[in-house]
């Protein structure tokens, strides 16, 4: 075997290939700082890429769908807005606050998705022109004080409370449980389909690799304060949009859109539903983002969602494997991408770079990132 | 004269692009276990009328009826709700998903009392249909990216098998083909035939459409010139209709071998 088609195969398992460039990052930063790999700052690390590994999630469904929305992180900084005025100048409740914030959000995906699809303009332009209303709306609800503190306990705990470390340990078993639960059933329904099945060793060898991991993760975080909170709510967002995407119509018609429009229109898949579904989808879990970072801030600010938040979540979707040209790409990728670029920018802290260092370093993965899908898209094209 | 009810039949069916007529009050049928092969010179009007049976196109005259009863075929999906299926010129493949996904693309099967796929029940159901047609398709679960013209045509054409369609629409299914796979994809369109189903076959290749159908429709600038079959009528009678030059002199015999 030579060595392009050895590339080629390790290009097309996305998830190899991610891990191997967070191994690649993390070896690079620890080399340089020892207290990179320490467990306060790993945990660190989780708290800080919880908003945008939310934020990928949501970017992985759209590009999978051939579009793209520019707009979430002004969505998160509008949701993020509404949820402080609710609360704290209308004493609304925690949960009805961010059940108004999560409906706001799907309410402004229905608008973009039902412009894009029933007009049928790129969602590029769509969602830019989104970005800068959305952003002004936020700056209008913000104020002149350029943010709104938030006091409720219930929110302010989101992203700064951990789970007990025996609780830690029972949620890992219980993953990792759940996860050999999913491939029995699914290998008694191969049996029962006379399908091929791999060997049980091969299987076990499987479900072993992830209980270490899970593991040696949930014991890192533990010799901390524990897991983070939103860490646990970032896998389980991942884990029902991988759900979603893989084991649904829904993400099956999502992912035949991004393959070939007409064909799935023609095969009588719903395709502007469906655009106006994933529109929806990804801001309501935009306002979800905007929701953790205000929860880590206490307060929306004006520039909460701004900055390179979204061309980062762009790049941690398209480093986790995903593709700009539609059809192709994982949820759970997502946070691998997202954890990619976050530990760049936190070694780089760590080694006190300037924030002109960290934008550098993000653009240049991101072109990596994108040369890399358009030099194997140009591959399977041959 | 007593014949069997066609299964899809088309009675002056005209569709106009602005003041373009492409097809003009054209008759067609086709009946169950029949391959009908629909041919015509550029522009005839070939593809329109699949796209009008297929639902992709209102027609603008005339009617269309199945098993004697008229029908409005409005989108693709109450196409295949009447039985239709339709293979276009351009593949319609998702080259991102695997064959099966493909072949069940738009209505994908369930787990009974759940909203998840039953991705193995699709696999094995593919896998018996595919067998049973002796395509020869390799391992279901590739995406279909990494097949041959071939192999892609041959997913397009199953798929109108594993739908018990009644009615299958193929628009030149064979123009990007080699020899050897075009063989082969005849070999299925007879398959189809010998189950029951009423065939359409569009070809430009007089060779092919001799070889597979058991009649044969001419178009000639949107209407019928008309019918031939293979056994009877040689292919010099349907070139000349297909040209409008009904007493072929030698010389047009040379420009046209076929
Ligand atoms: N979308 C359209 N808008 C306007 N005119 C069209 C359109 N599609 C087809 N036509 C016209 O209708 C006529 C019939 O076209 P059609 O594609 O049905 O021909 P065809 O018999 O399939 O030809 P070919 O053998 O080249 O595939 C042509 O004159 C064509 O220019
Ligand atoms: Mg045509």
């Amino acid at each position: 075997m030579n060595p392009s088609a050895v590339w080629t195969r390790t290009a097309a398992s996305g998830t190899a290939t991610v891990v191997l460039g967070l191994v690649v990052v993390w070896g690079f930063f620890q080399s340089l700082n020892d207290n990179f790999l320490s467990a306060r700052n790993l945990s660190n690390l989780l708290l800080q890429i919880a908003v945008l590994g939310t934020l990928a999630v949501g970017m992985v469904i759209v590009l999978i769908l051939g579009e793209i929305d520019l707009s979430i992180g002004a969505i998160a900084g509008v949701s993020a807005a509404v949820l402080a005025q609710l609360i704290t100048g209308h004493g609304w409740p925690a949960w009805a606050a961010i059940a108004s914030a999560l409906l706001l959000g799907a309410a402004i995906g229905v608008l973009h998705g039902t412009i894009i699809a029933a007009v049928g303009i790129p969602s590029f332009i769509i969602t830019l022109a989104g970005l800068l209303v959305w952003q002004g709306v936020q700056l209008w609800l913000v104020g002149d004080g350029g943010q709104i503190p938030i006091r409720d306990s219930a929110i302010r705990s989101i992203a700064s409370s951990y789970l007990v470390p025996a609780f830690g340990w029972v949620l890992a078993v219980l993953v990792i449980a759940g996860f050999a639960g999913v491939r029995l059933l699914r290998r008694t329904r191969r049996v029962r389909n006379q399908l091929a099945v791999r060997t049980p060793a091969a299987e076990a060898a499987t479900v072993a690799g992830v209980a270490v991991v899970v593991l040696a993760i949930t014991w890192t975080l533990n010799s901390y304060f524990g897991i983070p909170w939103v860490f646990v709510l970032l896998l389980g967002l991942a884990a029902a949009g991988g759900v979603l995407m893989t084991g649904t119509n829904f993400g099956r018609h999502v992912y035949a859109i991004g393959g070939n429009r007409e064909a799935a229109r023609r095969a009588g898949i719903p395709v502007r539903r469906t655009v106006v579904l994933v529109f929806a989808l990804i801001s309501a879990i935009a306002a979800l983002a905007g929701i953790i970072e205000a929860s880590r801030q206490f307060s929306a600010s004006n520039a909460l969602g701004g900055g390179t938040l979204q061309l980062n979540a762009i790049a941690a979707a398209v480093i986790g494997g995903t593709s700009l040209f539609g059809g192709r790409g994982r949820v759970h990728q997502a946070v691998l991408g997202a954890l990619v670029v976050g530990s760049v920018q936190n070694g780089l802290d760590l080694l006190g770079e300037p924030a002109a260092v960290k934008n550098i370093a993000t653009g240049v993965i991101l072109v990596v990132a994108v040369v890399l899908d358009a030099l194997g898209r140009r591959r399977r094209a041959l | 004269m007593h014949a069997v009810t066609p299964t899809l039949e088309l009675r002056d069916v005209t569709k106009r692009y602005g003041h373009v007529a492409a097809p003009t009050d054209v008759d067609f049928t086709v009946t169950a276990g029949e391959v009908v092969a629909l041919v015509g010179d550029n522009g005839a009007g070939k593809s329109t009328l699949v796209k009008a049976i297929a639902g992709s196109h209102r027609i603008d005259g005339g009617e269309i009826l199945i098993d004697g009863g008229p029908v409005v075929i409005g989108s693709p999906t109450e196409a295949s709700a009447l039985g239709i299926e339709t293979v276009y010129q351009d593949l319609a493949l998702c080259d991102n998903l695997d064959v099966t996904a493909n072949l069940y693309l738009g209505r994908e099967r369930r787990r009974s009392r759940s909203l998840l796929l039953d991705q193995e029940g699709m696999q094995a159901h593919a896998a018996a249909v595919i067998a049973d047609l002796a395509a020869h398709l390799p391992v279901l679960d590739k995406p279909v990216s990494a097949l041959s013209g071939g192999q892609r045509q041959a997913i397009a054409v199953s798929r109108a098998a594993l739908w018990g369609s009644r009615i299958v629409l193929l628009d030149e299914p064979t123009a990007a083909l080699g020899v050897a796979q075009t063989v082969m994809v005849y070999d299925l369109i007879h398959r189809l035939r010998d189950r029951g189903l009423a065939v359409v076959v569009i070809s430009h290749n007089m060779a092919d459409v001799f070889a597979v159908a058991d009649r044969i429709t001419v178009l000639r600038l949107g209407r019928n010139a008309g019918e031939f079959r293979p056994g009877r009528d040689s292919t010099d009678d349907v070139v000349a209709a297909i040209t409008g030059s009904r007493e072929l002199d030698a010389a047009v015999r040379k420009e046209n071998p076929r």
